[in-house]
């Protein structure tokens, strides 16, 4: 009986997600405690150095900095097994709190970003693949390679420079509007950075698109289904595209994963408070259980998803089904 | 002669394929004519074109491929001159297509009823449940059991034979004038084919659907077709009814052709056994093998029984085969004997000495003696690897000899498979079919072994070239002794080269015998019905 549970498939996955998640746990605990200086020094900054020892003791006993580390990491585990993820004194607030609030708006960025990906890498993907080291072919590539080489930050303060000089339009610069409280000013506040992390991310959907698209193409079963009288826009549709859908959505279940990691310098540009600058700040101010426990849910949506597009693939191939 | 008004009529038809700047013709100056409800058959090698005038027909050429010049004249219109637009509509509704491989030509992602009713749907023959229940119609008319259930499972849950029916009721579903066929059962086992056949031509007979079929197998063609045109370097250099192709062929080419292959004329080319009886090489007993398979829901894994105690002999010097389908546990055999897998039970002695006692050294030592060449020539070589580098390679592995001893070695064995020594610097892709399975021979041969496992080697290559390919193993066998497991499908094949032959199927084997007493007087039901299966069989009286 537990053989049978212990060959089983979603079993395996799930061991092997938590495995993963114990592995980022110790490495973000480890990594932290390698930078120089504590949470002390980041509050204080140098008067830290006039601290008498016992009040140096005294706050670190306070801040529990003078247990072993092998009793920090399991007393952090251990809450966060209760679901307590610590306290950040900077913004005196749990960092459960913090995260269930930065975490909507990441994830509201994250699935903007993909949309304006999909929707300019796929087609351009599929332009450029339908006739291959043609002038749209290049074009295509270009935008691709511009998509890759342009740094983010590069295009966001262009992007929020220019139309706020000449259209007056900048709405990041009111105050972060939440989705459901001001909806249309929300969506405003979204526009650019979900523009620039689109861009960004369309460029390996595209190349992405492109190559299987190509290789679809090429199949037996493709000029099957035009023997069969088929039109052009019917087998683009039914029989190359969704045969290529596998690599793209792979691709696409990376960047969403990464994107939900937080694109820091674009929510920082526009001052979109999610999760990536919820890090950045901890980082700054070393709040070790911030950090921790934030990169900790990070890895964990990355881990989702990642089973999510496995689920994926299941849908759109019976082959995996069975 | 009637004059009634042929289905296809291919005028001087040629095309060509641009490379880079060249521009090669693939097909020239072709003229065939296709009646109402006959079979018309073109047969020719790989690389004659046969294909490409096929292609040319419905307009599916690569996008590197052009007509360059001539008509192609169905129903009162000139394809080569249609639209895409326009030839949308003919293709499916008016020319239907059954194409070669039946594992790579279905959309994987997409329900075997759902494909074949798109065929309906995109013609406006019927839609939704109405198509649908067609579809299920049409898989019942190709034999499909059950297929109300097959029309909603995938490819993938269907076999190879299955698939190709499904093709064929794909090909057939508007019932077209015109079937291209374009080697609709080359992928499949011999006794499959044959029943595929049948059905496919009980169907066009009914449908009055006439059949443009493309062969390689000239049996096959001179069987199934009332006319056969023979094309070689992309032109047609006979044409004439099948008996009298094969009763009387005029070109040169074609009376090659007839000698060459094995379903036709299959004589032995061997000479008679020179060793004396009882000095075997390797004697295999019991010997099975078992896979577990992992069932479909997780839970405990099953037995699959491969290879179900078989015993033989492989005498010194000579030819042993073993002959069966796909699945019959005969590849497993060969991986045994080759020592790449370990049997579940059973002996295998090499020389006297039992090979599961062996250490590591030893059985290392041992695969030396012991050689394969497998089917597929395109896979088997390293593609970065020159001529020389792959042949080298056994020696170098075995630390045999130095650089400069080994290059003569090469040099040596190029001799020995007939290629020029010139050959060694060419990379694989430079090479023939044949000559890629010739290096593959001449590194089999290198570290001189006693035996050589010949896994479908022949399976792969044009008539003409497994004809010279048999005819260089032979002579191999003659000046060096070797003896050969010679494993095939192909029974043809097995008469010409095997002093003796088992006939394998469902791991077990059903019968034995000298290759003269199996065609003579085969006892066991399967032999008979893989006898009667070979293309052309029946022409030969």
């Amino acid at each position: 009986m537990l053989r049978t549970i212990a060959r089983n498939r979603v079993v395996k996955r799930l061991a092997a997600a938590l495995l993963t998640l114990f592995g980022v746990a110790v490495f973000v605990f480890v990594m932290l405690r390698a930078i120089p200086g504590d949470q002390i020094s980041a509050n204080l900054g140098t008067e830290a150095a006039a601290l008498t020892p016992a009040q140096r003791a005294a706050l670190e006993s306070y801040y529990g900095l003078d247990q072993p580390l092998i009793t920090q990491f399991f007393s952090w585990m251990g809450n966060l097994l209760t679901g307590n993820l610590g306290f950040s004194s900077r913004a005196q607030a749990s960092v459960l709190d913090l995260t269930l609030a930065a975490l909507p708006v990441t994830f509201e960025l994250a699935v903007l970003s993909i949309l304006f990906a999909l929707v300019i890498g796929i087609p351009l993907g599929m332009l450029s693949a339908s006739k291959p080291d043609s002038l749209r072919d290049g074009l295509g590539q270009t935008v691709g390679l511009a998509g890759l080489s342009v740094p983010a930050f590069l295009l966001a303060t262009m992007l929020l420079s220019l139309l706020a000089t000449w259209f007056g339009f900048n709405p990041n610069g009111r105050g972060f509007a939440p989705l459901f409280t001001d909806p249309l000013l929300n969506l405003q506040q979204m526009l650019l950075p979900a523009l620039v992390l689109g861009f960004g991310i369309a460029a390996p959907i595209m190349r992405t698109t492109r190559t299987a698209v190509l290789e679809v193409r090429s199949d037996d079963f493709i000029r099957t289904a035009r023997a069969k009288g088929v039109p052009p826009r019917r087998l683009q549709l039914r029989h190359v595209l969704r045969n290529a859908l596998v690599p793209i959505v792979t691709m696409t279940g990376l960047q969403f994963g990464y994107l939900l990691g937080g694109a820091v310098v674009v929510e920082q540009i526009f001052s979109v408070p999610g999760i990536g600058r919820q890090v950045l700040l901890g980082i700054q101010q070393k709040e070790y259980a911030l950090v921790q426990s934030t990169v900790l849910v990070i890895a964990l949506t990355f881990v989702i998803v990642n089973l999510l597009t496995d689920l994926l693939y299941r849908v759109i191939d019976p082959r995996v089904r069975s | 002669m009637e004059t009634t008004k042929p289905v296809l009529d291919i005028r001087n038809l040629s095309v060509s394929f641009r490379t880079g700047k060249t521009e090669v013709e693939a097909v020239r100056d072709v003229s065939i004519t296709v009646q109402p409800g006959q079979t018309v058959a073109v047969v020719g090698e790989s690389g004659s074109g046969k294909s490409t005038t096929a292609t040319a027909v419905n307009r599916l050429l690569p996008e590197n491929g052009r007509i360059t010049s001539g008509q192609v004249l169905f129903d009162g219109r000139d394809l080569a001159t249609l639209t895409e637009r326009e030839m949308g509509a003919i293709r499916g509704a008016g020319i239907g297509l059954v194409p070669q491989d039946p594992m790579s030509n279905l959309n994987p992602l997409m329900r075997i009823g759902d494909q074949v009713a798109e065929a309906l749907e995109v013609h406006g023959r019927a839609r939704g449940k109405a198509a649908r229940d067609r579809a299920v119609e049409l898989l019942d008319m190709v034999g499909i059991p059950d297929p109300a259930r097959r029309a909603d499972q995938y490819p993938h849950e269907f076999s190879g034979g299955m698939r190709q029916r499904a093709l064929i009721a794909m090909g057939l579903a508007c019932k077209p004038t015109l079937l291209i066929a374009d080697e609709p059962t080359s992928a499949l086992d011999v006794t499959l084919q044959r029943r595929i056949l049948d059905q496919l031509d009980a169907l066009t007979d009914e449908m009055g659907t006439a059949v443009f079929l493309i062969t390689h197998d000239l049996g096959l063609a001179a069987e199934r077709a009332d006319t056969v045109a023979v094309m070689y370097r992309g032109e047609i250099v006979e044409s004439g009814g099948a008996r009298q192709i094969l009763g009387d062929p005029q070109h040169e080419y074609t009376k090659r052709l007839l000698r060459a292959a094995p379903s036709l004329t299959s004589v032995s080319m061997v000479a008679e056994p020179a060793t004396p009886a009882g000095d075997d090489l390797v004697r295999v007993s019991g010997l099975t093998k078992r896979f577990s398979i992992r069932s479909a829901r997780g839970g405990e894994p099953t037995e699959f029984t491969a290879v179900d105690d078989v015993s033989f002999s492989i005498p010194r010097g000579l030819t042993v085969s073993i002959v069966g389908e796909s699945g019959s546990g005969k590849s497993t055999t060969a991986n045994l004997v080759l020592g790449l897998e370990t049997p579940t039970a059973g002996t295998i002695e090499f020389d006297g000495v039992d090979v599961a006692g062996l250490r590591r050294k030893e059985m290392f030592a041992l695969r030396r003696r012991v050689q394969p060449v497998f089917q597929n020539p395109y896979a088997s070589l390293d593609p970065r690897y020159t001529v020389e580098e792959s042949i080298a390679e056994p020696l170098k592995v075995h630390k045999i000899g130095d650089k400069r001893s080994r290059r003569e070695s090469v040099r040596k064995l190029l001799d020995q498979v007939a290629l020029p020594a010139a050959m060694a610097e060419r990379l694989p892709h430079e090479l023939s079919g044949g000559q890629r399975q010739r290096v593959a021979i001449a590194r089999a041969l290198a570290l001189n072994p006693e035996l050589v496992v010949l896994d479908e080697a022949v399976s792969a290559l044009d008539v003409l070239v497994q004809a010279q390919i048999l005819e260089l193993l032979g002579e191999l066998q003659r000046e060096l002794g070797l003896s050969y497991l010679f494993i095939s499908h192909d029974l043809a094949v097995v008469r010409m080269i095997s002093h003796q032959v088992h006939v394998m199927r469902a791991g077990q084997i059903v019968e034995s015998g000298t290759p003269d007493e199996l065609f003579a007087a085969p006892q066991d039901d399967y032999t008979r019905e893989l006898l009667a299966a070979i293309p052309g069989a029946a022409l030969q009286a």
